[in-house]
């Protein structure tokens, strides 16, 4: 699997189980948009850790470096931190 | 009917009025000593008046000597210190300068290193030999008991038996012979209750042993006829594991330590149907402070206030405890009051009330910050244990860059799975449903992991790793 795949079956996934209403998965979608709150993309994140073995939002955080917007950027940071 | 006082001025007169004890004895797991042997003899050799007046550590590696040595030095030392089996080698300089120690009773099995140099060292066995010490004029020994941190030195906390055995009463003599047990080891203050339950009822205590299985124990324990026994709720779950739980046929278990959920109770009372299940709220520094016997998790809310010597209040959602039970102060330079200026302990158990019943529902120092809101561990913890096929659980922390923690979950099932890929993803699937039915959000395990044991502490607790 892909990691925009992998990242598309954990939003659809965490959105199921918190009872959220997931906005169509392009990728211009700014993710404040995506109908996912904060604790769902802290699950999501935590879930991609164990899934991908790469947390680049911690990475980020140390390096400040922007976190993404759309879930374009979201997928692009994630293939970038697996390089 | 309770005893006059004036049997309860050592523990030696506890014993010496307790009634016929010819048949009774206390069971280590390689020797025993018989109570009436430690009413009449020594196991110290009778050198016990050389630790008159004394500050002695009683530093053994097994709970039978120790337990025997308490016997016949309380009255007769002014201090006591009590040294668990898992007590760390590197704290005892503490320990004997905070506590004035000035002797030390030893059984040469001691923590398999050179012992401290602190003046007088008296061995003690297992074989009593002939003594006749002077009991007329006890002293108020103090009783010093470890706390448990996981970390740091231990604190040292003052008791004395008043203190100890303020919520025992002896009602008359049973009609059949009571043989108490405890997986806790009697040197800490839970397993020190029922140390002291059993010597007041002048009846058989079957002692753990740090070097023994929990099979072994329960092996031992059901061949003694134990037919009162107590421990954490870890330790139960532990026991229930065990294919020689059936060995025991206890008439009476009792859970202490930790927060007991419906769970375990539900499964203790259907594992042992015969027996009464009670659940007991007591702590180190706060005593014994209520037993529960209604089968159900939680207290009723009517506890509060002032019951059977008891006084309890919940402030800031904290359990504040004040009697003649609570201990009387910490030992040592730069330590804090036990007690606030009323007099009360502040107990750190957090309290939530529904519907007119308290429910235990952790640690105030075990928070779990999840984007700002709070979970205790110990109540996603219930909701995991109700499942079915869960035995036992462990919440903790998980560092997350979007909400600085998330919750995730140990879990340790009844039977080990031997299934698929598939079919465990679905009982994951499965316990996340209980925890959302239950939970909010925040509280809801992000992951779960099955694991085949966790951590249990010598003091009969789960090993929790505070973020």
């Amino acid at each position: 699997m892909s990691i925009r795949d992998e990242v598309i079956v954990q939003f659809k996934q965490v959105a199921k189980e918190q009872g959220k209403r997931l906005a169509p998965l392009e990728d211009g979608l700014p993710l404040l948009e995506s109908g996912l709150d904060s604790l769902c993309f802290a699950i999501v994140v935590a879930r991609l850790e164990d899934v991908l073995g790469v947390d680049p939002f911690s990475a980020a955080a140390a390096e400040e470096a922007p976190f993404p917007v759309t879930l374009g950027d979201f997928v692009r940071f994630y293939d970038n931190a697996a390089k | 009917m309770t005893m006059p006082q004036s049997n309860r001025a050592s523990l030696w007169h506890v014993l010496n009025a307790a009634g016929d004890l010819s048949n009774n004895s206390l069971w280590g797991a390689n020797a025993r000593v018989k109570l009436n042997d430690l009413v009449r003899a020594s196991v110290l050799g009778g050198r016990a008046e050389e630790l008159r007046g004394r500050s002695v550590l009683i530093l053994t590696g097994d709970q039978l000597t120790a337990g025997s040595a308490l016997i016949e030095l309380d009255g007769i030392a002014r201090r006591m210190v009590l040294c668990p089996s898992d007590a760390r080698l590197e704290h005892l300089p503490v320990i004997i300068d905070s506590a004035e120690v000035d002797a030390m009773v030893a059984d040469g099995t001691t923590l398999g290193a050179p012992l401290p140099s602190v003046g007088r060292v008296v061995p003690c066995g297992t074989n009593p030999v002939a003594a006749n010490y002077d009991r007329n004029t006890p002293c108020e020994t103090e009783w010093i008991l470890l706390t448990s941190g996981t970390t740091g030195v231990p604190k040292l906390v003052v008791h004395t038996l008043s203190s100890l055995a303020g919520a025992i009463e002896i009602r008359g003599t049973p009609s059949n012979p009571m043989v108490w047990s405890t997986f806790y080891d009697i040197r800490r203050y839970g397993g020190l209750q029922i140390f002291l339950r059993a010597l007041f009822a002048g009846a058989s205590l079957v002692l753990s042993s740090a070097q023994e299985s929990t099979a072994d124990y329960l092996l031992r324990a059901g061949a003694c006829g134990v037919t009162h026994i107590s421990g954490t709720p870890s330790h139960w779950r532990r026991a229930l594991m065990s294919p020689e739980a059936s060995r025991i046929a206890p008439q009476y278990v009792r859970l202490s330590g930790e927060i007991a959920d419906q769970a375990i109770l539900n499964h203790l009372h259907s594992f042992y149907s015969q027996a009464r299940v009670a659940h007991a709220f007591a702590s180190t520094e706060a005593g014994v402070a209520f037993a529960v016997t209604d089968g159900l998790a939680g207290f009723p809310a009517s506890l509060i206030g002032t019951r059977a010597g008891v006084e309890m209040k919940v402030e800031d959602s904290a359990l504040r405890i004040r009697s003649n039970r609570t201990a009387d102060r910490y030992l040592g330079s730069n330590v804090e009051p036990i007690k606030d200026t009323d007099g009360f302990v502040d107990t750190g158990d957090m309290l939530e009330l529904r519907d007119a019943r308290y429910y235990f529902v952790g640690r105030r120092d075990g928070v779990i910050n999840v984007g700002g809101l709070k979970v205790h561990p110990e109540e996603v913890e219930a909701v995991i244990n109700r499942h079915p096929q869960v035995r036992m659980s462990l919440v903790r922390t998980r560092k997350n860059p979007i909400t600085g923690a998330i919750v995730v979950a140990d879990v340790v099932l009844c039977t080990t799975p031997a299934y698929a890929h598939e079919a465990i993803r679905e009982l994951q699937k499965d316990i996340l449903l209980y925890c959302r039915e239950a939970l909010p959000a925040h509280k809801v395990p992000a992951a779960i992991k099955f694991v085949p044991s966790l951590a249990v502490a010598e003091t009969g607790k789960l090993i929790r790793h505070h973020a």
